[in-house]
């Protein structure tokens, strides 16, 4: 068993007011010097050793992300 | 990983002097003693958070009980018929006919939505769904009654666009239609905001589910989420304890809501009912298990055992103690014969609801729960769920009552000319109180069920409860309506008077629409039960509350208080908060506000008379309270909701709006912007131009009467005595509203200039 | 024999009971479907209904187009018979991918519900055509994800083979690119629609009567066919 990390990140061309409105939430901190966020969803699978990188990629592909708008990184 | 030795009955026993943490618990030391004479020895510590939930203000009502009585006692006699469940039971029921009963209840999640005004907000909503449909209803709409600080203030723009997108994301994911409400601002909430929600629900007359377990033997059950650690202590220990002025604030864990989990729980409850698979039910909201498991077997039989173990759980760390004190939402718990255990099973596996039989009911009198295999409570559940400590708090008028009410702002310098009347005018409509709340309501799903005939800013939410359409029965489509309605400056000025002034603007708005009042629910929001003169309020105001029902003919068929809601030592404006539930016969003949009709005539019910005290434009303008609040005539209210709900039901108006807060101005600019029509006003002789704009005179309403029943509508006033007086004529072409003699004022400006507070502010 | 429209009810369908109420309206058979049950009960046509299925977990619509009942719809709608998707609907079948395209979060950030101007650009297809090309209609509209987003090439290719099937009038609510209301697949036999026209079927209890032709449509280019 092993823990697997999918993220999953809006695409750079969608536009995402969510980020968006974090940003401007920074500026009422204080801090300086961030220029961009952007928000996603973070998944932790435990899975087991025998379940391929394939499968991996479809659970990704297929259900956490939509392609359509989103971008994944799947890390082992 | 060790975890502390489990605190049984058996050790409790073998040792009386422990010390126990009754103090940090909420409990003083009589009732702490009375605790242990109950039980013959010193309580577990699972016995003392159970004691601690259930004795606390929140869950016994400890210092309100004696008050509240008068509203049993005064139930009218003629609403004695159509009361099928008074108070007492999670909410009233009422029969409206066609086979059909209506529950309805308002209660307040204040304090957890200062906290995170979101999950605070949200889980008032789900609470108070789950009252209604334990009752065996399904809800059918919700309203919310808010109050905030300051408009302008920094904190109300934290708290004011989490709590709204609380209720939104709330209700419309469960998919019940928000009607109504009110939205208001005093620099008293700053700190203490009021988030009051309001249900209603529909059910068959004789499907009503009451808590009670009964028939030993039958299965205890507990479904719908699992439990973790969710306000653990927190509804009901905040609820009975004010903010520090300075000091750290309470950050309890504030439950967190799954609207979805809520949603398939009504859709499994409702087919559960249908299929009549229970005998008792009961939901989880404050003090959770604690109070489920008491109130179940308090009633019925009188007894109940439970294996605390076998309950689903989120966070397998959490202690019994915990178990029992937590707050986690959208739970219920039935009691199903041993017959129908199995379909019950059934129809949550089918909805994906978690369902385990944890307990079975028993007539030993006792309610017993063992944790891995020790008993861990052994007590009597009516000591926790309705022998719970009854106070008489001192009640003392406050010292500055006579002063307030001595201050009466004659001398307040008034508008004059058309010029001060117009610019008035403009800065009352503008103002946050009476502003376009649109930037808020647009937020809710009024329209999902489709039965939605009329919601805010109408007069009254009005749901249509059958559908000719779809089962052909009947002439015509049954309809309830329901309002709610506070005003906490009248009530500073005279608390009598002031709850009086609320149930009768409710009362008033719901009969507007063409709706009988039927039944009454009330949020009673005040300071601390330990301050005599929030204690005097409160008593005031709930005798106030129950002559006024008396007299009206309309039961209270059950509520909420809410004390302690104070910082420091200011308390809020004492706010009853008021809903009333009415009923139509026939939903096609409702009456709108906008008006409408041209050359239709603008008429004036009731009696204009010199009264600014707690007004708007004390308010708004001089920033002033003081005096008396508007004069209360019940026995007018009654002659104009009669009139009103006959002119309705035999078409001789097109549009009624009551008149409230800022007087005829406003009702009169809010109709008109409604219905996109101009009016000419003359101000009737003998009354001075300000005072007929702008006074709050009470039991007044405004109709748009069309020629062609002119005679017969102001014939029906004569007969009956209701003064009616033509003020004006609707223009379709006079895009403005004009007081002859005094100023015109374009609806274009009109509607900027009201339309613009609330985005201007929010965003 | 009546025309037999299906409505699916997923965990969390909320305006399932107001589809199928708008079917019988318009003269056909509703036929209430179970997300849980692969079989479509003989039915010709089929509505997913606006709503919260599954809470909106993940994504709105991501769960639901996994049901047992999206299959049957999926084989269904390659081979012809008309879906709508209202809403939620319109956003299940985007994460089935029978339409192109993704809803996201509304612009202003707010679940926003208003009475809605939209003007029908397509009246050729199975839901729109008892519409006129360029009719303008107001029909509820409530959402928090309605925004309707594709890349470029996508847009294109909508606008330029007619296949945007209604876009807002009088300001976008959501911020939906090239203000789209609905789409419809290459054959107009799938209609995705964010407002909600089984609202405006009863003056009642609506703003009108605009939204029923959506359901009166799909019964002529169903008996036609029969």
């Amino acid at each position: 068993m092993a823990r697997v990390v999918v993220d999953v990140v809006m695409k750079p061309e969608i536009l995402d007011p969510q980020g968006q409105a974090i940003l401007n939430a920074l500026g009422r901190l204080g801090i300086e010097g961030v220029s961009s966020v952007r928000q996603g969803k973070h998944f932790e699978l435990e899975v087991a050793d025998d379940v391929e990188d394939a499968d991996l990629t479809k659970i990704a592909d297929t259900l956490l992300a939509n392609p359509v708008i989103e971008d994944f990184t799947i890390r082992r | 990983m060790s975890r502390p030795a489990v605190d049984t009955v058996e050790v409790a026993a073998t040792s009386p002097s422990q010390s126990q943490p009754f103090k940090e618990l909420g409990l003083n030391a009589e009732e702490y003693q009375r605790i242990k004479d109950i039980l013959d020895r010193r309580p577990t510590s699972s016995e003392l958070a159970m004691y601690s939930v259930m004795w606390s203000e929140h869950c016994s009502y400890k210092s309100s009980k004696v008050h509240l009585r008068q509203f049993g006692d005064k139930v009218p006699a003629e609403a004695k018929d159509i009361l099928l469940v008074g108070m007492g039971e999670n909410a009233g029921v009422v029969d409206v006919g066609h086979g059909l009963a209506v529950t309805f209840k308002i209660e307040s999640h204040n304090h957890p939505s200062y906290v995170e005004p979101y999950q605070g907000a949200a889980t008032g909503v789900g609470g108070i769904v789950r009252d209604i449909l334990t009752m065996g209803a399904r809800p059918v709409a919700v309203q919310d009654a808010l109050r905030f600080g300051p408009a302008n203030a920094p904190d109300t723009a934290r708290v004011l666009p989490g709590v709204v997108a609380g209720i939104g994301g709330y209700g419309n994911c469960l998919g019940l239609p928000n009607v109504g409400g009110e939205i208001s601002f005093d620099p008293s909430y700053l700190g203490n905001p009021l988030v009051n929600a309001l249900c209603v629900g529909v059910l068959p007359a004789d499907g009503i589910k009451l808590a009670k377990a009964d028939g030993p033997g039958s299965h205890v059950v507990l479904f719908g989420a699992r439990t973790g650690g969710d306000g653990i202590g927190g509804a009901s220990v905040l609820a009975s304890a004010s903010f520090e002025a300075k000091g750290e604030k309470k950050r309890p864990a504030v439950q967190v809501g799954d609207p979805f989990a809520e949603k398939v729980l009504i859709e499994c409850c409702l087919e559960i009912f249908a299929a009549d698979l229970v005998t008792g039910i009961q939901d989880l909201g404050a003090a959770g298990l604690s109070c489920a498991t008491t109130e179940l077997a308090a009633a019925g039989t009188g007894g109940m055992d439970v294996d605390l173990d076998l309950a689903p759980l989120r966070d397998e760390t959490l202690t019994p103690e915990e178990i029992l004190m937590s707050e986690s939402q959208e739970r219920m718990m039935a009691v199903v014969t041993p017959e129908n255990l199995e379909k019950f099973l059934e129809v949550c596996a089918m909805w994906e609801v978690t369902a385990t039989v944890i307990g079975t009911v028993t007539d030993t009198g006792r309610l017993v729960m063992r944790w891995h295999g020790e008993t861990i409570v052994d007590v009597p559940p009516r000591t926790l769920a309705h022998e719970g400590p009854v106070y008489e708090r001192p009640v003392r008028r406050p010292y500055d009552q006579d002063a307030l009410n001595g201050e009466h702002g004659n001398g307040l310098p008034r508008p004059k000319s058309g010029e001060q009347l117009r610019a008035t005018a403009l800065k009352l409509i503008s103002s946050a109180n009476l502003a376009d709340k649109s930037w808020v309501t647009d937020q809710y799903d009024r329209y999902v069920l489709g039965n939605t005939v009329l919601a805010q800013p109408e007069d009254s939410g009005m749901i249509r409860l059958t559908d000719r359409a779809l089962d052909g029965s009947g002439e015509a489509d049954l309809g309830v309506a329901v309002s709610v309605d506070g005003n906490g400056r009248y009530t500073r000025l005279d608390p009598y008077a002031g709850a009086q002034l609320a149930l009768a603007e409710a009362y008033r708005n719901v009969a507007t629409t063409g709706a009988r009042p039927l039944a009454v629910t009330n949020c009673l929001n005040f300071g601390s039960p330990e301050d005599p003169a929030v204690m005097w309020q409160f008593a005031e105001a709930v005798r106030g509350l129950a002559d006024g029902c008396q007299q009206l003919g309309v039961p209270v068929t059950g509520g909420n208080v809410s004390f302690y809601n104070q910082t420091g030592s200011t308390p809020i404006l004492p706010t009853p908060v008021i809903g009333v539930l009415g009923v139509i016969d026939d939903v096609s003949r409702r009456t709108p506000m906008a008006l409408r009709g041209d050359g239709a005539q603008l008429y004036l019910l009731g009696d204009t008379r010199d009264e600014f005290g707690g007004s708007e434009w004390a308010n708004v303008v001089h920033g002033f309270l003081g005096g008396r609040p508007p004069k209360v005539d019940l026995t007018r209210e009654k002659l104009l909701a009669d009139v009103l709900i006959n002119a309705s039901r035999d078409g001789l108006i097109d549009a009624a709006h009551d008149l409230s807060d800022g007087g005829l101005f406003v009702a009169v600019a809010e109709g008109c912007l409604r219905g996109e029509v101009g009016v000419r006003l003359v101000v009737p002789e003998g009354l001075d131009p300000f005072v007929f704009l702008f006074s709050e005179s009470a039991g007044r309403a405004i109709v748009a009467v069309p020629r062609t029943e002119e005679v017969r509508f102001t014939d029906m006033c004569t007969a009956r005595g209701l003064p009616a007086t033509r003020i004006g004529v609707l223009d379709i072409l006079e895009s403005a509203i004009e007081v002859q003699g005094q100023f015109r004022l374009p609806l274009s400006e009109l509607r900027t200039a009201w339309a613009a507070t609330l985005p201007d502010l929010f965003g | 024999m009546a025309v037999r429209v299906g409505v699916v009810t997923f965990p969390g369908s909320l305006d399932d009971r107001d589809a199928l109420r708008a079917v019988r309206l318009a003269g056909a058979e509703p036929v209430p479907l179970w997300h849980g049950e692969k079989w479509l009960s003989d039915v010709q046509a089929v509505v997913l209904p606006g709503g919260f299925s599954y809470g909106d977990y993940l994504r709105c619509g991501a769960i639901a187009r996994f049901s047992p009942a999206m299959d049957s719809i999926v084989d269904g709608a390659r081979q012809g018979m008309p879906v709508l998707g209202i809403c939620n609907g319109f956003q299940v079948l985007c994460e089935a991918h029978l339409l192109p395209g993704a809803l996201i979060r509304n612009r202003s950030q707010k679940f926003i519900c208003r009475d809605q101007a939209v003007r029908i650009e397509n009246a050729g297809t199975a839901w729109t055509a008892d519409y006129e090309d360029g009719q303008q209609l107001v029909i509820p509209l409530k959402n928090a994800e309605g925004c309707y987003v594709a890349d470029e090439r996508t847009l294109d290719e909508l606008e330029g083979s007619g296949r945007v099937v209604a876009r807002y009038l009088d300001g976008n609510p959501n911020g939906s690119l090239r203000d789209i209301a609905g789409i419809c697949n290459a054959e107009g036999n799938v209609v995705g629609l964010m407002p909600h026209p089984e609202h405006a079927t009863d003056p009642l209890v609506g703003p009108g009567t605009d939204g029923l032709p959506f359901f009166s449509s799909v019964l002529r280019a169903l008996v036609g066919a029969a």
